[in-house]
């Protein structure tokens, strides 16, 4: 027990402290200035901003892809739904050369949209696109064990009550599953957020318009502004921790609104 | 009376159990569609680029010297991460699934750190930890030994993103399998060393493998947090996921998507790997009961 | 509400649910499937339902086709065997549902619809839990608001589908006496399917007894168990003792001795001999048609069950008998047994 608590705390517990620690050399207000200067703000709005934006189009598309996985037969099905998972296998580097290279000015999907007049990459649309292809997986794998395990009863039930299809699947099925795409959406949210390698590609990296939080604090760090890229580390910390604590009661309130049987 | 036997129903249109056939050809396509943009294009694109000179190019950009030593970094940090982390998650695992004490859900909440944090603060914790102006900084510059921007600090940061891997896999298994066949081997005269070796790591097996696999694609795969403790020192600190950004800035395109195209050649077979130990494992689990 | 069935056919690749049954139910009768699993019964029931649709055959409600309409049109109400309440609904949702997802057209408004819930809650006593949600009630009280939910849309025809089938004994027994008294109150043309013969003698008017896809027997309780029409039901419902007996020259002969029973117009050949266990007359040794002796003796209440070893042929053949308690009987006494009621039927079936 004390080996495993030790191995814990070597590995995470005191490299937070020293986090923490770092800030304290700071004063509040030295710390409030760099969290709030115009840099700092921008970057945080970048990332939470289409991280959210992102995390709300995992939200829907994540729910057409699992109903059509779980729910329908078609050629291709299997393949399909072993895919789901590639954004989460596929190392984040690669990811994002990929993408880059897709949403290029002359790549293949980038150059139809420059036609269109739609620039993708080196823009904060390019950023938009890398967070929702590594959210992908969330929303399809925390819903999907739910959906699977819906009674067909209930359906039935509904349909014989007299509620149309539609009703039947907006009041009666997708509700049960609100809990399930909450946990699925947090989750791709909070992934989005601290993403680095998938994103930086495609981002344009500009200061102020395309510069997500965590490049700022790469580049704090090669400035050795320590005490900057340690604020910047804080503030995300705080939020990471506060939407684990949130996922954690959503978990428990689904368990009691609706248990697993 | 002898009336001709009319059909006296409609075929059956299933409107109790599913959607008209148009709403179900729309969403399989958007979801196909959605698929295909995100997911199949970007893979495909990894290997086209990657061999977009030809054969021969793409064999020459791997036999590259800063290539194929990123190669064996890579390989080593995988090799130490993945073995250090089994052993320590397994020993995680093993307190949480099978004893109580204070602490406990705090000890799972910080299993999961990593897994939701960015890996560029993880990288940033060691910076500080291990810098010139880090916490630990004077004492290692005194003894001359280097954490940051070499090997060792490196692999650090790997071990720490890739924790949880091992003991989220074996945490719920272990905590399914409960503590009786312990129990039972211990009443008939067994050592805790021997139960351990003969009871419950048989029993995890499948989970260990499992972890294992999951710890070593995100060792060899990691970047962020990498990026920030390496120094990026060509041909000495470079993994493949930072040899694939350099190149690529670069503009060396081809040899950047070669080294690329093994990364993802191993995120593919990892995931069949995955999928085909998720079938053991539910296999082998407890029956439900309907 | 009347109901007719005619030709129902359904299969499941080679397996026959359904093999060309025809059924009537009349308006406002209490009408129990009953049959063992595979006979058919749910598959029946489901497509009256509209849950399911037939190969072949007509079904109609009061003279009008009603396979051209789907399960929502066809105002039926179903009770599922584990009441499929909507987890996410409180008690009050649940039972409001048919009536808020109707037609704007024909919805009623919020306070009609609210009056009418309260209505059905008091109907089925449940009116406190109205504020729950379904994980909070125990297994009777959930069949109760899935029966609420049901009668809300006022069907014309109600179905129940195993409905007291996941509950335990007491509660079941419960239920039963409950369903039957309220179906006396509301009077709607309801089928109910069950592998419970006790039930479906205690509550239904009519008994439609089900195997293999076909029906064996539609009749009241009383006929069903005191006339069986066929081996199938006779074995089926209520304890039978069981002979092959051969039907010759007018006589019956059990291991080739005659029986002093009634061949009365069997058709000769290979048949089975159904006895009900208190219909068998004991009396002293040689005074009846069969002879044995007595193995084991049980007695409970005011009947002794027997086991009884037959004297003759091969084997021992053992039977049990329900004999009342004005002659205590002994394990080793040698006796006689008399049917006094029975039916023989061919052996093939």
């Amino acid at each position: 027990m004390g080996l495993t608590l030790t191995w814990l705390s070597v590995i995470i517990l005191i490299p937070l402290a020293g986090l923490f620690l770092k800030t304290l050399d700071l004063s509040f207000e030295q710390f409030w200035g760099i969290v709030t200067s115009r840099r700092t703000l921008n970057a945080l709005k970048i990332s939470f901003g289409l991280s959210f934006a992102a995390a709300c189009v995992n939200l829907v598309m994540g729910m057409i892809v699992v109903w059509a996985l779980v729910r329908y037969r078609f050629p291709g099905r299997r393949l399909f739904d072993a895919i789901v998972d590639i954004p989460f296998a596929l190392p984040t580097a690669v990811a994002g050369i990929a993408l880059t290279q897709l949403f290029a000015q002359k790549g293949w999907l980038g150059a139809p949209l420059a036609e269109l007049g739609i620039k993708v990459a080196f823009t904060p649309t390019g950023i938009f696109i890398a967070m929702i292809f590594i959210g992908i997986p969330f929303v399809v794998r925390t819903v999907q064990p739910v959906l699977l395990d819906l009674d067909v009863e209930i359906e039935e039930a509904a349909a014989s009550l007299g509620a149309s299809r539609w009703h039947t699947v907006f009041r009666v099925i997708l509700p049960s599953l609100i809990p399930a795409l909450l946990t699925g959406f947090a989750l791709a949210f909070a992934r989005a957020v601290g993403e680095y390698g998938s994103v930086i590609f495609i981002a344009g990296n500009l200061p102020n318009v395309s510069e997500i939080a965590p490049l700022l604090i790469v580049i704090r760090l090669s400035e050795f502004r320590y005490a900057d890229a340690t604020a910047i580390a804080v503030v995300m910390l705080i939020a990471s921790f506060i939407i684990i604590f949130a996922v954690n009661r959503l978990q428990r309130w689904a368990q009691t609104r609706i248990p697993a049987h | 009376m002898s009336e001709p036997q009319v059909l006296t129903y409609t075929p059956p249109r299933d409107d109790v159990h599913t959607e008209p056939g148009v709403i179900r050809f729309v969403i399989i396509a958007l979801a196909m569609l959605f698929l295909l943009v995100f997911v199949v294009l970007p893979l495909v694109v990894v290997f086209a680029s990657a061999f977009s000179r030809g054969v021969m190019a793409y064999f020459a950009a791997l036999a590259e010297p800063e290539a194929l030593s990123a190669i064996r970094l890579t390989l080593l940090i995988a090799a130490i991460s993945v073995s250090l982390n089994l052993v320590f998650g397994v020993i995680a695992a093993w307190a949480i699934a099978k004893f109580d004490f204070t602490g406990k859900t705090l000890l799972i909440t910080l299993i999961d750190l990593p897994f939701s944090v960015s890996p560029v603060i993880s990288g940033l914790v060691f910076v500080l930890l291990f810098g010139a102006q880090g916490f630990f900084g004077p004492w290692l510059q005194a003894h001359d030994i280097r954490i940051l921007f070499a090997v060792p600090g490196i692999a650090l940061a790997t071990i720490f993103v890739t924790f949880p891997f091992v003991a989220r896999a074996l945490i719920p298994l272990m905590q399914e399998q409960g503590t009786q066949e312990e129990e039972a081997a211990i009443s008939l005269g067994a050592s805790g060393l021997q139960t351990f070796f003969r009871v419950t790591l048989p029993n995890i097996k499948w989970g260990l493998l499992y972890g294992v696999l999951l710890c070593n694609a995100r060792a060899m795969g990691e970047f962020g947090a990498v990026s920030v403790v390496s120094g990026h020192i060509r041909g000495e600190t470079n993994t493949m996921p930072l040899l694939v950004e350099i190149l690529y800035n670069e503009y060396q395109f081809v040899a950047s998507f070669a080294i690329a195209s093994l990364l993802a050649m191993l995120a593919l077979i990892t995931l069949v790997a995955k999928t085909i130990l998720e079938r053991r494992l539910d296999e082998g689990q407890v029956p439900r009961d309907d | 509400m009347t109901i007719e069935v005619k030709n129902l056919t359904k299969k499941f690749g080679d397996f026959a649910a359904l093999d060309n049954v025809d059924l009537r139910v009349a308006d406002g009768e209490l009408l129990a499937l009953l049959g063992p699993s595979g006979s058919g019964k749910t598959t029946l029931l489901r497509i009256i339902a509209g849950l399911d649709w037939p190969d072949s055959g007509e079904v109609s409600f009061d003279g009008e086709n009603a396979l051209s309409r789907g399960a929502g049109e066809r105002h039926v109400g179903f009770v599922f065997q584990h009441y499929a309440l909507f987890r996410h609904m409180t008690v009050f949702e649940n039972v409001a549902f048919g009536l808020r997802v109707q037609p704007r057209a024909i919805r009623k408004d919020e306070a009609t619809i609210r009056a009418r819930v309260k209505e059905l809650l008091d109907l089925v006593q449940l009116d406190w839990l109205s504020d729950r949600y379904p994980n909070q009630l125990s297994g009777g009280q959930r069949q109760r608001i899935a029966l609420a939910r049901a009668l809300a849309i006022e069907p014309r025809i109600l179905l129940l589908d195993e409905p007291f089938g996941a509950l335990d004994a007491k509660v079941r027994k419960e239920l039963r006496q409950w369903l039957r008294a309220l179906h006396q109150e509301i009077h709607v043309t309801s089928i109910f399917v069950t592998h419970d013969q006790e039930e479906a003698l205690e509550v239904a008017n009519r008994v439609v007894v089900m195997d293999k896809g076909r029906i064996e027997q539609v009749g009241t309780p009383g006929d069903v168990y005191d006339n069986p029409a066929t081996a199938f039901v006779h074995g089926f419902i209520g304890e039978s003792i069981v002979l092959p007996v051969e039907v010759r020259d007018g006589g019956v002969r059990l291991d080739g001795k005659a029986l002093n029973i009634a061949a009365n117009g069997y058709a000769p050949g290979a048949a089975k001999l159904f006895v009900r266990r208190h219909d068998m007359q004991v009396g002293p040794a040689g005074s009846g048609a069969l002879e044995g002796s007595v193995k084991h003796v049980r007695t409970f209440g005011p009947i002794q069950r027997a086991e009884i070893a037959l004297c003759g042929g091969e084997g021992k053949t053992v039977i049990e008998i329900d004999a009342p308690r004005d002659r205590e009987l002994q394990p080793g006494d040698a006796v006689s047994l008399q049917p006094r009621r029975y039916r023989i039927f061919a052996a093939q079936d």
